[in-house]
Parts: structure tokens; sequence; C-alpha cells
């Protein structure tokens, strides 16, 4: 939650009252009210089409409502390969968007163009409008997108406008790299929940 | 394009008098795939209408003939994005009638199996889809949630979940995992039953029926006249279906019927692809009970099945072999052949030219929604503007394939 | 069943018909491109051929012939249930001239088919009504699937933005790399393949 750890909660009145910086606060606001423009041209589209129906639910996310028009909408989701004669069209839904806007680069094609290297191709939608967050992979799986999505909030709540690629993510407890774990970790555990399950259970 | 806010004289801000004219796409909201429409409108009717495409071009051609026969598989895959086994099969087929490879026993069925599981992947996301632009919502969460129920046996085959990249020049690039059959009789069932709950929403709502029934209607000799195949051409009420004309693979063995329309409208398309989804089912089930349960999938030879990984590292003949069909690529003799399969959405022909080296001189897609699209003006034409949207969602226009 | 047909084509055009060849058991064809059209009108409307669909007309390119092109056309019938190929060759060596009928008249299939024809590579067809490009944009310059044209020379619609990490991001190798022995680029004789 944005930088909610400089916030202070002022002890005295009745119910307490908390202060932060309006950045923040707008920053917070606005990561969890994505309004979406999907710019499905491709093969993406069908993951797209996953990633919004029940079993993965981006409405969990606080970015569920689609706003077909590009006025109404503050994150462009570029679905699918960009073809020159695409170009223009995108740039100009790009165009009509009110600030503040985002853009999430879904898949390969619209990251870099993937394996499209021709004629016909945009090799990456940031030669033509810039890109918050590049999310890789043809198609990505849903879970490499909800990643970018959390990645995109981050970068909201923050105010970051660097451009950010999804990438092994650092556990906060730990404050180093999430490795894969042994079987022996597993098996330990598996010991653990299952002492978890019988001691609730009891 | 023209400039969004163009220069107008006053005299012409004022709305000309008939015709209108209308841009639809190549992003409008209700189109799924990447298509173009000028309009011009008289009221609500569409007088002329001119379809537009290519904004999906990728080059698919072009780029076939950069790499090697075997390369051009991924390209395949994301041509009918909905339903890629089906032009993997198609691609190895095509490939293996120029070399003359019959592909193992077990290949044929695993690949009619998963061929099937795509086309009814392909049927559910058209199917839902429409139902989506039409403003039910709920069916479309149903048939994904279904098409989700497939991808996991894809996942588990092929190790993707969309874009498999599982064909091979003579076979599959892996046997089933051991519970495949347990698996896909699972899935099935529960995707039918799926399908079962979400066509009762739809079909006994009087407003969808409505938005369908004797609109975008194509008579049968237009329909063959425009080159119409696949489930299109059936609603027309003419049952060519190249797994029953002209039987491939191992499709002779199993029963399974052709459904055919009588009107050839939007209603009878989307209930041709409902029937011919449980058909899918049909054969599914048949070939389960026939596939041996084992042999190999790729067939014995040295021109085109890469050596055991054994040999590779341990005799210099294996290293040379695979060298070989890795760099240089599967040599295909010179000529030229037409391979023809029926896909999601009609015939899909690769008419393949080789001048006998490792690359494809000209592999040349005969698209099925190409062809279909091109007719779609003389649907729309004379109908309401709000009739686009079910009638370009009943042709299960898919733009990689359209667009090559 | 469609050597049948080619001898039947053989017996009512005689010379007209080039070659008559069968591989991989399809049937192919060939005609001048004079008789194209009233061979395809022969091939629709001759009881014994009914070829009621124009499968696929596409084109191929074969730089170091003259005529350059070959233009194939596939052919079913739906109650015959036979296929035949149809194939002429056109234009000069550096692809002008290639000028060919039309079918739209024969078949409404033709209508997208020969307008993608003449977009990759530039086969005209002549009583077409409206032979636009389709599958490019109509600034594009040059047909893209001549075997001369560069795989990766683009036409942007749009100018790129500027900027660091923007414009430098080309794949690390060239066009011609990568694929030592596999990678053949059958670029017409002489002709540099990137740009
Ligand atoms: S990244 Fe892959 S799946 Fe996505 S649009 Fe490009 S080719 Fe298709």
């Amino acid at each position: 939650m944005g930088d909610l750890t400089r916030t202070h909660v002022v002890e005295g009145s009745e119910q307490g009252f908390a202060t932060t910086r309006f950045q923040d606060l707008l920053g917070w606001a606005r990561k969890y009210s994505l309004f979406q423009y999907p710019f499905v041209t491709a093969c993406c589209g069908m993951e797209f089409m996953s990633f919004a129906s029940p079993r993965f639910d981006m409405a969990r996310f606080g970015a569920e409502a689609p706003r077909f028009s590009p006025r109404q909408a503050d994150l462009l989701w570029v679905v699918g390969t960009i073809s020159q004669r695409q170009a223009p069209v995108l740039r100009r839904v790009w165009e009509q968007m009110t600030e503040p806007k985002w853009v999430l680069a879904f898949g390969t094609c619209a990251s870099c163009g993937g394996f499209y290297d021709n004629y016909a191709t945009v090799a990456g939608i940031d030669k033509i409008i810039p890109v918050d967050v590049y999310v890789p992979g043809c198609p990505p799986r849903p879970e490499a997108v909800i990643d970018g999505l959390l990645l995109l909030q981050d970068k909201i709540a923050t105010g970051d406008r660097t451009p950010g690629i999804i990438k092994p993510r650092v556990d906060p407890k730990q404050g180093q790299l999430v490795t894969l774990r042994t079987p022996a970790d597993l098996e330990e555990s598996h010991a653990a929940l299952e002492a978890k399950v019988k001691r609730l259970g009891g | 394009m023209e400039p969004l806010d163009q220069d107008l004289d006053e005299s012409e801000l004022e709305l000309p008098a008939e015709p209108m004219q209308l841009k639809m796409g190549p992003a409008h909201p209700a189109m799924h795939g990447t298509v173009r429409m000028m309009l011009e409108v008289s009221g609500e009717t569409i007088v002329k209408c001119d379809v537009q495409v290519g904004y999906l071009h990728r080059a698919f051609e072009k780029m076939c003939e950069r790499g090697t026969w075997g390369q051009v598989f991924p390209y395949v895959d994301r041509l009918n994005y909905v339903s890629p086994m089906l032009n993997n099969n198609a691609f190895a087929m095509a490939v293996e009638k120029m070399l003359g490879i019959k592909p193992t026993e077990r290949c044929e069925y695993y690949r009619v199996v998963l061929g099937e599981l795509a086309r009814i992947c392909d049927h559910l996301t058209c199917n839902g889809a429409m139902a989506m632009e039409l403003g039910a919502f709920t069916p479309f969460l149903w048939f994904i949630k279904a098409r989700d129920m497939v991808w996991d046996i894809f996942e588990e085959e092929t190790g993707a979940r969309l874009t498999h990249s599982f064909g091979r020049i003579g076979g599959m690039a892996k046997p089933p995992t051991k519970r495949f059959k347990e698996h896909v009789r699972a899935a099935v069932a529960g995707v039918l039953a799926l399908v079962k709950e979400g066509e009762a929403l739809l079909l006994s709502n009087r407003i969808f029926i409505d938005r369908l029934d004797g609109v975008g209607v194509m008579t049968p000799e237009l329909a063959s006249a425009y080159g119409w195949t696949g489930p299109c051409l059936r609603s027309t009420g003419v049952a060519y279906d190249v797994r029953k004309a002209h039987p491939y693979s191992v499709y002779d063995r199993f029963d399974f019927d052709v459904p055919v329309g009588t009107t050839g409208d939007n209603y009878d398309r989307f209930m041709v692809r409902l029937e011919e989804l449980r058909q899918s089912a049909r054969i599914v089930a048949q070939a389960l009970e026939q596939m041996p349960d084992d042999g190999p999938v790729m067939v014995e030879d040295a021109r085109v099945t890469l050596p055991p990984k054994d040999e590779v590292y341990k005799t210099i003949e294996g290293t040379i072999q695979h060298f070989k069909i890795v760099m240089e690529g599967v040599k295909v003799p010179a000529g030229e052949c037409y391979s023809y399969t029926e896909a999601g959405n009609g015939e899909l022909g690769f008419y393949l030219v080789s001048d006998g080296s490792g690359t494809p001189y000209r592999v040349r897609i005969r698209p099925p929604c190409f062809i279909i699209t091109s007719a779609l003006h003389h649907l729309i034409e004379g109908g309401m503007i709000a009739d686009i949207v079910p009638t370009f969602g009943s042709m299960n226009m898919i733009g990689g394939e359209c667009d090559h | 069943m469609s050597k049948a047909l080619q001898q039947k084509l053989t017996a009512r055009f005689g010379a007209r018909i080039l070659a008559a060849t069968s591989q991989h058991g399809d049937e192919a064809v060939v005609v001048a491109p004079a008789d194209w059209r009233e061979v395809h009108l022969f091939l629709r409307d001759d009881p014994s051929s009914q070829m009621q669909m124009l499968i696929d007309l596409c084109g191929v390119d074969y730089p170091d012939r003259e005529p350059r092109f070959e233009v194939v056309t596939h052919l079913y019938s739906l109650t015959k249930k036979h296929r035949l190929r149809v194939k002429t060759a056109v234009g000069d060596a550096d692809g002008d001239d290639a000028v060919v009928d039309s079918l739209l008249s024969v078949w409404r299939s033709a209508d997208w088919m020969e307008r993608e024809a003449f977009d990759m590579f530039g086969v005209r067809f002549a009583g077409h009504p409206d032979l636009r490009r389709i599958l490019t944009y109509p600034e594009f310059e040059g047909h893209p699937l001549r075997k001369d044209y560069p795989a990766a020379r683009t036409q942007p619609l749009v100018p790129y933005r500027e900027g660091a990490g923007v414009q430098g991001k080309l794949a690390p190798f060239g066009a011609d790399e990568g694929m030592p022995f596999g990678r053949q680029t059958h670029g017409a004789p002489g002709s540099p393949e990137v740009n």
C-alpha cells in the first residue's frame, strides 16, 4: 500500500484519524480503481479472456471494469501483435486517453515484437507509445499477468514512471530471492501444515 | 488514417444528406477481430459496406521462407490461435504428404484426440464471444470455464496452454502422458455439462434468438461461389466436411454426424457449432477407445526423426544426423503439393512448394476465414447496424488466420 | 479421378494445355495466360467437371525464371468431389507486365484472393473492378512476398519515438546470421537480402 508506512494514526479522538501525503492517498486510491481499455488484437487475447474469466479473475485486483472508450480509461492493455498498419490506431487510442494513464504491454509481441521481426509488425509498442510494464510470454501465463498487474499497482502507488518488467520476486519477509524449494523443504512444510490442521481440528 | 481533427469548413460541419459514412473498427469493442468496416448508412440501414482486413498482417508466409520446415510450427500455432493444434496437424500432414511418410497408428489417434479437443475450444470461444457481444456475459464465462478445462489437458500434454508447437514432421513431440485418457474423459464430460447449462441460458432467451434468427442469411449457391467451407457452409445446408468427404488420418473409423443448417442465418451458424462440439466429443470418445496404449508416436525415418539422445551423445553418426536435421532442416523433395484438412473454420489448406532444400520455398496457407470474411459485406448490406455484431460474431473471424 | 479431367481438358483445348502433371496425388495443368479465364469457365460449367468452388488462388515468385510469377488456383467440385490445380506464368524479370484475366466473374471468391495476390506479388488481374491492397496498407511500397523484398524492411506509418533504449532495440544478429546452413533466403541473384 503506497507508502502508508509513513501514515500516522493520531490518537486522542474517538475514532482516531490518519494523516498521509495527498499523493500517496491518491496513488493508493488509483491503484485499486483502474479503468482499463483492452486493445486486443491477436492470440494473447485468448489468454486475456481467460484472465478475465472466473478462474483467474482480475476483478480481485480492482481492475475489472472495462471501458470501451479510451477517453474514460486510464489503463491501456496492449494485448497482441501491433502491425505497422495498426500502429496509427494504437497511437491515437493512447492520445485520446486522459492523464494519468498507464500502458501495460501484454505478451512478447507487444513488448518487443517477438519472433515477427519482419516488414509488417512494429517491434515493440514502446517505439510508438511509452510503456509502464512489460509482461513477457507468448502468451504470458495468467500468473505472469497478475504479477505484472501487481507491479503496475506498486508503481502507481509510488508514482514511479520508469518502465518495469516482471522478474523473480523478492520475498518481502526475507529480502532475498524466492528460490525453488527442495523436496526436503516441501516435506517440512507438509509436516507443518499437517500439524496446523491437527491443531485447528483438535 | 485521417487526422483526428480535420480542418473543416463551416458548411461541411452539417451532416451530409444521405448516405452517411460510418467507420467501424479496427479497435471496436464489439469486434473481437481486428477489422475495419466502412459503412454507408441510410438511417439505420446499411447501404454499402467495405470490409477492410489486414490489421493483423504478420507476414506468416514470408517468415516461413526464412527458417527450416520444422521452424514453421510455431508460426502455424499463431494462425488460428483459438485451435492451434488443428493447425499443427494440418501442417505436419502437408509436409508428410510431400515426404511420403505415414505417421504411426498411435500418433494418428493422438492427433485426432488433441485436434478434436482444439475444435471444441474453437467452437466454445466463438459461441461464447458471440453471446458476450450480444450482452449475455454469463454464458461466456461458462464457456471460457469449459475451455480452461480443455486447456488444462493441453498444458498437461504439451506444456503450453495455448501455443503448443507440439506437432512434428512425422509425428508428435512427446507420447501421451500416462493418465491422458482418464483426464480427457473427465474433462470432456465436464465441458459438455457446462455447455448444457450455458446453452439453456441462451436458447430460452427470446432476445438472443430474435437477434440471430433470420439475420445474415446466406444461400448455398452463393456460399459455395464465395468459397465458404466449414461450419459456415454447413449452416446453409451443404454437408461438406473434409473429414467425411475425404477422410484423412483415421477419420474413416469413427461414427459421427455432420450437422447442417437450413437457412444459413446466424442462428444456424450458432447451432451448427454447438452440435459440432458434441460430435467432436463423440469422436474423442471413440478415438480414446481405439487408441493403442503403447507404441511410438514418431516414425522411424532417418530423414525426419531425431536420433535418441543416447546415440547423439555417444556415436558420431547420431551426432551428425541430429546436427543435420536441426541445422539444415528436414530435406523435403522438390515439388509441390496441396494438403487440406478440416480446421475450426473450414478447409485449412497448405500449398507447399519445395526446392529440395531444408527451407520451404513457398508456404501458402489457404485460410478459411479470410475467404469467409470476403463475403461479410454481402451479409450485412441491407441489414441494420446492430445486426453487424451478431453476424460478424457468427463468422468466427480470427485475425491471425484471416490476415496471415 | 482428376486424371480423367486432365484428359478431357487436353481433348477439348489440345495444345493450349501446356502441361498436365501429377505429383503426390495432386493433378495439375498449366495454361497460357490468354486461356486462363476460358479454361476456368469450362471447368466450372462442364458437366464432367462441375467445379463449384475456387478453393484457393495464389502467386509464387521464381525470380530466375521468365516469366517470373506463377499464378496458381485450386478448384474443388462439391458434387464430383474432385480437385484440380491450374497454373499459369506471367511477368518479366522485373516483375512488370504481370497481367492475367480476373476470375471474379467466374467465382466470387476470387475477389479477395486476387487482391491478395496483387498486394503480395504485384500481379494485376485485368477486369477486377477494385484491385486495391488488402493485407498491407495503401502507403506500402513494393510487394512483400517477392523474393527480392527484404523481409525486415519496414515502412512505418507513424514516426517512432526518440530516446535512449527505444531505437536501439534490434535483434543481436543480422537477418542472414543465425542459421548458417538452413536459412536459405532464396534471394534473387545479386539482390541484397538485408537492407
Ligand atoms: S506474444 Fe505470442 S501469443 Fe501473444 S500476440 Fe504475440 S505471437 Fe501471439
